[in-house]
Order: C-alpha cells, then sequence, then structure tokens
C-alpha cells in the first residue's frame, strides 16, 4: 500500500507519480490522505490500480480515468469521473453536479445523492446512484445506464439519444423527446448487468421504471418546433 | 396608347429580392434556412484600414532581401512545450465529418510543409489526421465527442472552445446526410441523425469553472499542452480577461465572418461581431493585465491575404487563423466545377450548403465518391501555396514599414478609411488624427 499525503504534498505530486506509473506496476494498491476537497485528484490515470481518498474530493476526481478502481471515502465534487473511459468510480457519500457527465465506458456508483447534470451528454459509461439526482439529469445522453435508486428532478433525459435510463422513485418531469418505456429483455438484462457490476444485486429490476428516447427529434421537423 | 410617362420597375432596399426568395423559402418550408460558412453581408473589414509606410520619418527595410521574422511561439505561459509555429497562419478547428478524409489529410499535408499547425474539430481526432499534421491542436468543444485522453496526451496543444464567430451562444450542428457510419461511431450517435450538439460545456459553468477545468486538463496531460480558449467575437474586451483569468495560454477570437460547418443563416449574419471591432478590445484586456505577448492572441474571421494577415497582427494579434479561405485553397468553390454546382442550383463562389454533404469539390462531404475526388498531396499543395502567399505578403508590407518581424507592426502603422473602421479598430481616419469612439470600458 502506498500512502500519499495530499495535507503534505500538492495534486501535482500525486498525479505525475500515478501517471508514471506502467501497466504492469506493482504497486497497484494507494491511499490518499487528507484530500481536502481538492481539485482534480487522480485524474488521467491509465493503470489498473486501486485508490483510496480518505475524505472529500472537489472538483473532477477521477476525470477521464482508464483502467484504474477509485473510492472517495467522503463527497465529491462537480464533474466526478467526467469523461471515464474504462475502470470504476465509488463516492461513499454525495456528488455535485454533473457526476460522469460524458462518460465513454467504466462503472460509477454514488452511495448517496447526484446533484442537476448527472450523466449529462453520457456516452457508454454506466452510472448507479443510491440517492436521489437533481434536474436536468441525462441532458443529451447519447449511451450508457444511468440507474437511479431514489428520485429525479425535473427534465430528466431532455433530448435523450440512446442511453437508458432507470429510476425507482419518482421523477419530477421529462425532459424532450424521454419518455417511460416498457422495459424489454435486453433493458433488463442491461440493469442486471450494471446492479451486479455495482455489487448491488438485492435490489429488483421489476422495482425500477424504464426511460428512453422517443426519437422524434432526430430529425428536423417544422411540426417539432414547439417541443423545444 | 398611353404616352404618360412611367417609372421603371422599383425593387425595394429593404424587400429586396434575396430577402423575397427568403421568405417565399420560408413559407415553402416552415423552417429555417440553415448553411455553412460565415457572414456574407457587406462589414467593415480589413479593406477599411491602410498601412501607411514608410517614407521620411520612417526608415523601411529592402524588400526581399533583409530578414523578416515570422515566427510564433504559442503556449509560453504555463505550457512546458509551447508550440513553435514558422509562420503566423494556423488552420482553423474544422471537424472531421464536416470534411471528409481528404480535406483534413490535406490541412494537414498543407499546414505541416509550412510548420504551422491544424486544428481538431466537434467529433475527435483520427489517425490520418493525426499522421499528417506535425502540430496537432486538439479542441475540447461542449459535447466531447470522441473525446478521450489518449488523444489528449497525442496532442500538441489543446482549444477549449467556448464559441465561434459565426454563431457565439450556438452549438455545432451536423444534418444527417454526413452523419456516415464512420462519424456516427466517433461521437457515438445513431447513424443518419441531424445531431445538433450542446452549447454549454457539460461540467463546468463560468470562469471560475473554467479555471479548474483547465487545471484538470493540465493535471491530466502534465501541463505540457499549450491551451487555448477559443471564443466567438462577443463581448472580447471581458470575454479574453476571463479566459486569462482561467489560466489560458492563448486566446483564440473568431469573427463573424469566420465560417462554421452549418448554422442557421439568421444565427450567422444576425450574432456576433466583426473581427476588426474586436481585435482591440482583446488587446486592450491583455495590455491591462500585463500580459499581451505573454498570452498569445490568435485572431480569425475573413483572413484572405496576407494584407488582412499584416493587418490583424497590427492590431495586436499573435498570429491569424484561416478556415474559408484554406478551404478555397484546397479547391472548394471552384470555377472549374461549375456544371456541379449549377446542378446543386448554385453557382461557384456562392456554394454554401455545405451541410448537405454533396460538395462536388470533395471537401465539405462525406460521400466516398465525392471524397476521392479531392487529391489530398495536390490540394495539400496548394494549401501551403496558398499559406506560403500570405507569409510572403505580410513580410512584404512589414518590410514596407521598416519592420524586421512581422509582430513589430502596430497600430500606429495604420489608418482606416471609413469613419466605421477608425471607430471599430480605435485607429485615425486617414488624413486626420481624429480616432472615432473615445475611451471605452
Amino acid at each position: 500500500m502506498r500512502e500519499f499525503d495530499l495535507a503534505a504534498e500538492p495534486v501535482r505530486a500525486l498525479n505525475a507519480a500515478l501517471h508514471a506509473l506502467p501497466p504492469d506496476t506493482n504497486e497497484t494498491h494507494w491511499r490518499v490522505a487528507n484530500p481536502q476537497g481538492k481539485h482534480a485528484i487522480a485524474v488521467g490515470l491509465d493503470a489498473p490500480i486501486e485508490i483510496q481518498i480518505d475524505g472529500h474530493a472537489g472538483y473532477y476526481c477521477g476525470g477521464m480515468n482508464k483502467s484504474a478502481t477509485i473510492t472517495v471515502a467522503g463527497n465529491a465534487g462537480v464533474g466526478v469521473a467526467e469523461n471515464m473511459m474504462s475502470g470504476s468510480v465509488r463516492i461513499k457519500g454525495d456528488a455535485s453536479q454533473s457526476a460522469g457527465a460524458t462518460g465513454q465506458g467504466g462503472l460509477l456508483v454514488i452511495e448517496g445523492n447526484a446533484s442537476a447534470r448527472c450523466g449529462i451528454s453520457m456516452k457508454g459509461i454506466d452510472i448507479v446512484v443510491k440517492g436521489n439526482i437533481g434536474p436536468m439529469s441525462a441532458f443529451m445522453a447519447q449511451a450508457g445506464n444511468l440507474v437511479v435508486f431514489g428520485d429525479a428532478g425535473e427534465a430528466l433525459g431532455d433530448s435523450l439519444y440512446e442511453a437508458r435510463l432507470f429510476v425507482r422513485g419518482k421523477v419530477a418531469s421529462l425532459g424532450a423527446d424521454c419518455i417511460e418505456k416498457p422495459m424489454a429483455a435486453e433493458d433488463r438484462a442491461a440493469l442486471n448487468a450494471v446492479l451486479t457490476r455495482a455489487g448491488l444485486e438485492d435490489v429488483a429490476p421489476d422495482e425500477f421504471k424504464f426511460y428512453g428516447s422517443a426519437r422524434t427529434l432526430y430529425h428536423f421537423h417544422v411540426d417539432n418546433a414547439g417541443r423545444y | 396608347m398611353d404616352q404618360t410617362p412611367r417609372t421603371l420597375p422599383r425593387f425595394s432596399a429593404t424587400f429586396d429580392p434575396g430577402t423575397l426568395s427568403e421568405i417565399r423559402r420560408a413559407a415553402a418550408t416552415g423552417i429555417y434556412d440553415i448553411r455553412g460558412g460565415g457572414a456574407k453581408r457587406k462589414l467593415p473589414h480589413f479593406d477599411d484600414l491602410l498601412f501607411v509606410g514608410a517614407s521620411i520619418s520612417r526608415y523601411p527595410l529592402e524588400g526581399y532581401r533583409e530578414k523578416c521574422g515570422t515566427d510564433v511561439l504559442l503556449g509560453t505561459r504555463f505550457a512546458k512545450k509551447p508550440i513553435a509555429l514558422k509562420i503566423p497562419v494556423t488552420i482553423a478547428g474544422m471537424s472531421f465529418g464536416a470534411l471528409s478524409g481528404p480535406a483534413k489529410e490535406a490541412l494537414g499535408r498543407g499546414a505541416t510543409a509550412m510548420g504551422t499547425s491544424t486544428t481538431t474539430g466537434d467529433g475527435g481526432m483520427t489517425a490520418e489526421e493525426r499522421g499528417h499534421s506535425n502540430l496537432l491542436v486538439y479542441q475540447v468543444l461542449p459535447s466531447r465527442y470522441g473525446m478521450n485522453p489518449d488523444d489528449l496526451r497525442k496532442a500538441d496543444a489543446i482549444e477549449i472552445v467556448i464559441g465561434q464567430g459565426a454563431k457565439p451562444g450556438g452549438g455545432g450542428m451536423l444534418l444527417g446526410q454526413k452523419i456516415s457510419p464512420r462519424v456516427a461511431a466517433m461521437r457515438t450517435l445513431p447513424e443518419g441523425i441531424d445531431q445538433r450538439s450542446a452549447c454549454r460545456h457539460p461540467d463546468w459553468t463560468g470562469p471560475d469553472d473554467l479555471e479548474i477545468k483547465i487545471e484538470e486538463l493540465r493535471e491530466i496531460t502534465d501541463w505540457e499542452k499549450p491551451i487555448y480558449v477559443k471564443v466567438g467575437a462577443s463581448r472580447p474586451y471581458y470575454d479574453t480577461a476571463l479566459a486569462v483569468k482561467s489560466g489560458a495560454d492563448v486566446v483564440v477570437l473568431d469573427g463573424m465572418q469566420g465560417g462554421t460547418a452549418a448554422t442557421q443563416d439568421v444565427f450567422i449574419e444576425h450574432v456576433g461581431l466583426p473581427i476588426l471591432s474586436a481585435i482591440r478590445p482583446a488587446v486592450k484586456a491583455l495590455q491591462e493585465l500585463g500580459l499581451h505577448r505573454k498570452v498569445q492572441l490568435i485572431v480569425s474571421g475573413g483572413i484572405r491575404s496576407g494584407a488582412d494577415v499584416a493587418k490583424a497582427l497590427a492590431l495586436g494579434a499573435d498570429a491569424v487563423a484561416i478556415g474559408t479561405a484554406a478551404l478555397v485553397a484546397l479547391g472548394g468553390n471552384d470555377p472549374a466545377l461549375e456544371d456541379d454546382y449549377a446542378k446543386l442550383g448554385t453557382t461557384a463562389g456562392a456554394y454554401d450548403d455545405w451541410h448537405e454533404g454533396r460538395d462536388p469539390a470533395g471537401i465539405t462531404t462525406q460521400d466516398p465518391l465525392l471524397a476521392a475526388r479531392l487529391d489530398p498531396v495536390a490540394a495539400g499543395r496548394r494549401l501551403a501555396n496558398y499559406l506560403s502567399v500570405l507569409t510572403l505578403e505580410a513580410q512584404t508590407i512589414a518590410r514596407a514599414c521598416g519592420k524586421s518581424h512581422v509582430h513589430n507592426l502596430e497600430p500606429e502603422d495604420l489608418v482606416a478609411l471609413t469613419v466605421e473602421a477608425a471607430a471599430m479598430a480605435g485607429l485615425p481616419l486617414a488624413g486626420t488624427d481624429w480616432i472615432p469612439g473615445g475611451a471605452r470600458y
């Protein structure tokens, strides 16, 4: 276990050390103490390592992650795991807005709540939120799965493309072109797979409602003008 | 027969034939007109400025003989690896998707031959583009299509796109005809849809957040890459100051004459500022912060000649970027293809339906047969030739003004031909010492 104290060394030193790791590194377990809400902790990683961050992280923690498994034992600021490619990021507390924004792959688990724009423009990432999510979540979401155990705020899935949205609680309102759909076998399989990966297999898929794109805004039509 | 004299049929200046045709088109279709390119209306521009040259009070340099430097170093503020350009002309961001593969290759070939950079666009980086561009700027756009950290690390610089001159406040647009299987896969979109990308970045709002976003990008790339911030000419004084505050190494300022792949005509023609009016406020912001020439300024939007280059630099820019002119140099809108343009209901020089993907020159298309019409080697050579001419022309003017480097050109070398241009560019009207407009900001 390699220990790194952000009260003693800057974030730059941590990221430089993490970037220097070869893909077959033996230093596979890291612990980061005193994150103190600092920004850009453990960003741009490209090695199959495990990092435990003991405290609250600021903006963009785990940004553009590839391969690494990152756990934040606290809350996370704006844009946690933004544009993640692979690997996983788990937040033990709450996450601020734009969690998992534009993520292309990997798994983001938020054990608390997530604020506005959770999963905005997601492009293949899987996101599980055990609490509630804020308004404008999954805005223009293109691919991947967003699973919410609690409630969703207003305008869920506005201008949605092909991402799947599963919500167990109430949805305040749906955004333009987002509709509730019957959960087909392949949707249920996708939900099951995400829950399994997240280690949350004690939840029944049938408790969730499924939302997706009505696909009516995929092409310019004058008769759609009033829907925007 | 009635011999009463009659007036000639008279068109309204307000309801001119072009306006009438647009009203009829709108009435027939119910949807706004979409097109490519930049503002087509007549605007105050670099043509409204003149260099005064040298005579008794200023000493010129010998044309062709005496050295006149053209090199530009970009990213000297924070980046470990600034970009060194041999000429003060770069290629603006244009996406694979908007442009064909051969067109992107040709841009890379031409720019590389002249020692300058090209820029990706809304759709990610292709291997061909990276391979043919010695210096490649990777755009980070609101859509983040194809965004990935490997490409970020492969880039020579990173450009955070806040907006562009043709549509400040608007997002990208690429209609279904150009969303080919490859383009769709790069953007994680269904094939053939009309893509409208976001106008706001998904993970930051405002300059305080942008500063942290830039910090993240620097951390991911180990502080190696210059980070540009590109804005459409909107509020250039404040936007430049805020870009600098956010940590930009380079500010890119794009006027309303700058082209887009596809946007509503009403947006292109009615939102944003002509580049002539935007340069001085941006430079003023840099000067007040003590960072002029330390944070470099690249301007674009209607650059056509070495005179335009020289005027932009004299107003305080460090370099210019070209897009539309580069596409013309590749072979776009060529009268040799007039028959093809006529079949599309237009004429060479006026073709702007780039979004339809039927460009007979093979540039703004994803149709493999049309794209194959463009020879990237020959087109790249034409672009290199054109870039060379722009540079030689700028040097010619700089020497005539007595400057041993194009960056030594200054506002004092210029006068304005019109009151409007004088006010916008902060220059005296020719033959007077009158600078209209007074102190601003």
